[in-house]
């Protein structure tokens, strides 16, 4: 499946590798995903780049506002977090719904952002969080819109020949502010979503102050349904409120009928109720109704 | 091309183990093929069965899924290193106590993700055993008598 196997001790010496090999090496963090690939033959790879073992990578802090995460954090980490949980709930809960706990122990949030899969929970709550993500290559680092980095299903706008991502940050929900996640599947653990959905909103009294919702899989990538959060900022919190912003974010995506997940008709009709429990759950966190 | 040879040194079952592999060997098959440690099963090979659950650095995972590669320096438990030979482990007893074996394909993995909760969470809930063993894949038994296997062991319930 591949002929070297390499262990680098530091990013520089991860993209120092990525660069040697021109293209025919692959980054390997906790491998569910990648070694699933390698088996049924899609990649043609010389060497994995293992970087699991690079120092330092694997710690969830705040700095002040912030909260950033190393690449190498995994979803058992981001479920077990305390600080998660009560500064980005949305995150912690969407950890604790991927797979099972043999994947969370070895899956990264960064490897699941990298697979670029629309139903990708790690990264639809990112979305949710306003996240960036820290991409080092040979010319420096930079910080990019977690947004931004998904070209198509299971195809990174992150270039895995050069590239790789070093961290996460975003913004702790602080006081009147809260997330949740949602997500419905066939089963509750080992299932891909039907769809998931993670909100995360501030309250400003009895109105919102703005809100954020993450969507999959309804498009190619990873979703942000900017017109429901255009029509909730500013709007009286509430279950009617949430009702209506749920009929918005369902009119501006498509989910689209699958045998491995469900029909049309019945994804959207799931939609509606996942965002407006995510939205309740969400403000009653925040500390409104 | 064929794999680089790489020299894998490990703890299997307490025991320091030395074994050249080739660089894209999976945990599964070094445990199953170069070591004979058979108990551990390959079901799906996809990390959907939990059938090749054992457990690194005190923590249940998929060998099916792991590069041997990533086992290194690792300590690694197997179903072979519950029993001293004579006595059999304490959850093992339990699964034949209450029915929790049919077929038999599945225990090993169910086995090794309960010990690592017990080991972890001496007492857990029944939530608790249920997130921990919902990795692992029964056809036979419907889970219930796993599950009263496992309390039985946790003391969690009489």
């Amino acid at each position: 499946m591949w002929q070297a196997y390499e262990t680098p001790a530091s990013i520089d010496e991860t993209l120092a590798l990525l660069a040697r090999y021109d293209g025919r090496a692959r980054l390997i963090a906790g491998g569910t995903d990648l070694i699933i690939e390698l088996q049924e033959g899609t990649h043609d790879v010389e060497c994995l780049v293992d970087v699991s073992r690079i120092p330092g990578l694997d710690r969830i802090e705040q700095h002040g506002d912030w909260i950033q995460l190393g690449p190498n954090v995994t979803f058992r980490q981001i479920k077990e977090s305390a600080l998660l949980h009560d500064w980005a709930r949305v995150l912690a809960e969407a950890a604790a719904t991927v797979g099972a706990l043999q994947i969370q122990t070895m899956a990264t949030l960064a490897g699941n952002v990298a697979n670029a899969m629309p139903a990708a929970d790690g990264s639809v709550a990112l979305v949710a969080l306003d996240a960036e993500a820290e991409i080092a290559d040979c010319h420096g680092r930079q910080w990019r819109p977690v947004t931004g980095l998904f070209a198509g299903p299971g195809k990174s706008a992150i270039d895995p020949a050069r590239q790789m991502i070093a961290g996460f940050r975003f913004r702790a929900l602080g006081r009147g502010q809260g997330s949740a996640w949602e997500r419905i599947g066939r089963r509750r653990a080992l299932v891909l979503p039907i769809l998931n959905c993670g909100v995360s909103l501030a309250l400003d009294g009895e109105r919102l102050a703005w809100a954020r919702i993450g969507l999959g899989p309804v498009e190619p990538v990873p979703f942000r349904a900017r017109q429901a959060e255009a029509f909730l900022a500013g709007r009286q919190a509430g279950e009617e409120t949430y009702a209506q912003a749920a009929e918005v974010a369902a009119s501006e995506c498509h989910p689209r009928s699958s045998v491995l997940r469900a029909s049309k008709e019945y994804r959207i009709d799931v939609l509606k109720v996942m965002v407006r429990q995510g939205l309740a759950r969400a403000a009653a966190q925040a500390g409104g109704t | 091309m064929e794999a680089f040879k790489i020299e894998l040194t490990m703890t299997v079952n307490d025991r320091p183990v030395t074994v050249d592999i080739a660089a894209d060997e999976l945990l599964v098959d070094v445990i199953r093929d170069r070591l004979g440690l058979t108990g551990t099963k390959i079901g799906c090979n996809e990390g959907e069965c939990g059938a090749c659950t054992v457990i690194m650095d005190g923590r249940a995972v998929n060998s099916c899924l792991i590069p041997a590669a990533k086992a290194q320096g690792r300590a690694i438990t197997t179903i072979e290193g519950l029993s001293d030979g004579q006595t059999l482990h304490p959850l093992q007893q339990a699964f034949i106590d209450h029915g929790a074996v049919q077929c038999g394909y599945c225990t090993p993995g169910f086995i090794m993700s309960a010990k690592a909760l017990l080991d972890a969470n001496p007492h857990p809930t029944r939530d608790q055993i249920k997130e921990a063993i919902a990795g692992n894949l029964c056809r036979c038994t419907g889970y219930v008598s796993i599950l009263e296997a496992i309390e039985a062991v946790s003391g969690s319930r009489s």
